[in-house]
């Protein structure tokens, strides 16, 4: 078989813990009776991204949001280099599904609001916010109001806030979810560049199979009922070939399907 | 150039008074003059300063009623709203206070606070605390998850979510809520002036009714539709300037 799988390993989880940005260690989370989250563990390598991928009720978006801070997990840690997270860090910054942006504000404030909360001078921040705006492809729309803009521009000003914090974890809440399919695969593809650019790890959350395995360095598959890691799945050979060769290369379909194929008795 | 939505306003207000002078010619009543008459009456008014001296005695409970209302019921409903012992606490109180006949309990703030100026604030602010507060509360209540999730997660203190995401998120239901307050506030100043003691605005109504002149009549109530109206017109230009972008809905529409 073309993938490697990391099965449970305790030789193999030493090495890669060193390396790691973000550890899960034993997260268990319950709301009430339900158990949301039962004793996961999972290790993010640095400079990489990995996908969370499983069907809807997985509880993949509760992990994403334990280890943004915004939720405490019943039992268990979150290492963010090393360091335990207590609550929300300059370490990560969060991209929002539905954007989460201020529509009172315009996009520069928006861009510039998580450095305005960090202190930072409004001449500065104003400057780095530009800077951003540019790279994310929304030069010109400095002044407009988020109403004014289309779904697809609209999260990229939720992606420039989140790079101009410059953390060394973003975390992505299925951030391509709420735009059109070909701003989504524009987005897939941008999204690659950045990875290799930014020297960041990035913890990715879909419930698109192929959007996964055309994003992930790394795939974490998250099965239901109580919620736990069931496979990790690495893709080695067509990461270096091109963003136009993947989607035709026989191990990013192979991946596809055995992914669906250990799925599909989940979904309804 | 005057622009389409100011001559929509202008055509309006010119159907309004249209049909008010066809109603008085025909009569509908002896007792409603046309608006001419009532128009003739209002400038004579103002220009012999009956008009002027009436409000300088309006104005004073009306707006300290309301500027005690505005302050405190935005003050409380945030309050109220963020909290849900002081919900449990005082959201009943304006409910309460809300849907109670306030012109049959007019009698029991006489004989508590005499017939000064104390009563007239009262009834003033009882008119418009309420539907301020309570608007209030509900919009800071309501405010998006993702809002204040977002503030978290950039670092956001307390004080920086409530004032940079909350309130401003929450503006335009406490906008609204200003509108019908500040309405209901002229409601409840004139209303004090009726049941009370007969000064200013209500002095003019009471005595022209009793000497049946109708116009004076008129044109003492239509000062003070048209003074709030001009009011509710200043606060939602108050409201645009403060937040630009909340004039056109949401980003997740």
């Amino acid at each position: 078989m073309a993938m490697s799988q990391i099965k449970e390993d305790s030789n193999q989880t030493e090495v890669v813990k060193s390396e790691s940005a973000v550890s899960v260690k034993n997260i268990t989370k319950n709301y009430g009776d339900i158990e949301a989250l039962r004793d996961m563990s999972l290790e993010f390598p640095r400079g990489q991204l990995t996908s969370l991928l499983g069907p809807s009720g997985c509880g993949k978006t509760t992990l994403l949001k334990i280890i943004a801070g915004l939720l405490e997990p019943s039992s268990g840690y979150v290492e963010v280099n090393g360091k335990s997270v207590t609550g929300p860090g300059p370490d990560r910054a969060f991209v929002f599904q539905d954007f989460a942006l201020l529509p009172w504000a315009t996009v520069l404030n928006n861009v510039a609001f998580g450095l305005e909360m960090r202190g930072v001078a409004k001449s500065e921040r104003e400057s780095i916010a530009e800077k951003y705006i540019g790279d994310v492809g929304l030069a010109g729309f400095e002044n407009s109001y988020p109403h004014e803009l289309s779904g697809g521009m609209r999260q990229r000003v939720g992606l420039a806030r989140a790079l101009s914090v410059d953390s060394d974890v973003l975390l992505m809440d299925e951030p391509f979810s709420a735009v059109d399919e070909q701003t989504r695969r524009k987005f897939q593809e941008d999204l690659l560049s950045l990875v290799q650019n930014e020297n960041k790890t990035f913890l990715f959350v879909t419930h698109s199979i192929e959007e996964a395995v055309y994003v992930s360095d790394q795939i974490a598959i998250l099965l239901p009922r109580p919620s736990r890691v069931s496979e990790i799945i690495r893709p080695s050979s067509f990461r270096g070939k091109g963003v136009d060769n993947i989607r035709r290369d026989p191990e990013y379909l192979d991946i596809v399907d055995d992914i669906w194929s250990s799925l599909r008795t989940y979904v309804e | 150039m005057i622009s389409r939505a100011n001559l929509l306003k202008v055509l309006s207000a010119f159907l309004l008074c249209g049909a008010w002078e066809i109603a008085g010619r025909i009569p509908v009543s002896y007792a409603f003059p046309t608006f001419l008459d009532s128009m003739r009456a209002f400038f004579e008014m103002i220009g012999n300063g009956v008009m002027l001296a009436a409000y300088k005695e309006t104005l004073r409970p009306l707006v300290i009623g309301i500027v005690i209302s505005a302050v405190l019921g935005i003050g409380l409903g945030l309050w109220v709203g963020l909290n849900n012992f002081f919900d449990w606490l005082f959201s009943p109180i304006f409910i309460v206070m809300q849907a109670a006949p306030l012109a049959a309990l007019i009698p029991l703030l006489v004989l508590a606070y005499g017939i000064g100026l104390t009563s007239k604030v009262l009834v003033v602010c009882i008119m418009a605390m309420p539907v301020i507060v309570l608007n209030t509360s509900g919009a800071v209540r309501n405010t998006p998850e993702s809002f204040k999730e977002m503030g978290k997660s950039f670092l956001a203190s307390r004080t920086s979510v409530l004032l940079r995401i909350v309130i401003p998120a929450a503006s335009p239901v406490i906008f609204a809520g200003l509108r019908l307050g500040v309405s209901a506030g002229f409601i409840g100043a004139i209303l004090a002036e009726l049941k009370i003691t007969p000064t200013g605005v209500g002095d003019i109504i009471t005595y022209s009714r009793s000497i049946a002149d109708y116009p004076s009549m008129y044109a003492a109530i239509f000062s003070i539709i048209l003074l709030a109206v001009l009011f509710l017109n200043l606060l939602e230009k108050i409201e645009t300037i403060l937040f630009k972008g909340n004039q056109r809905g949401y980003v997740s529409d």
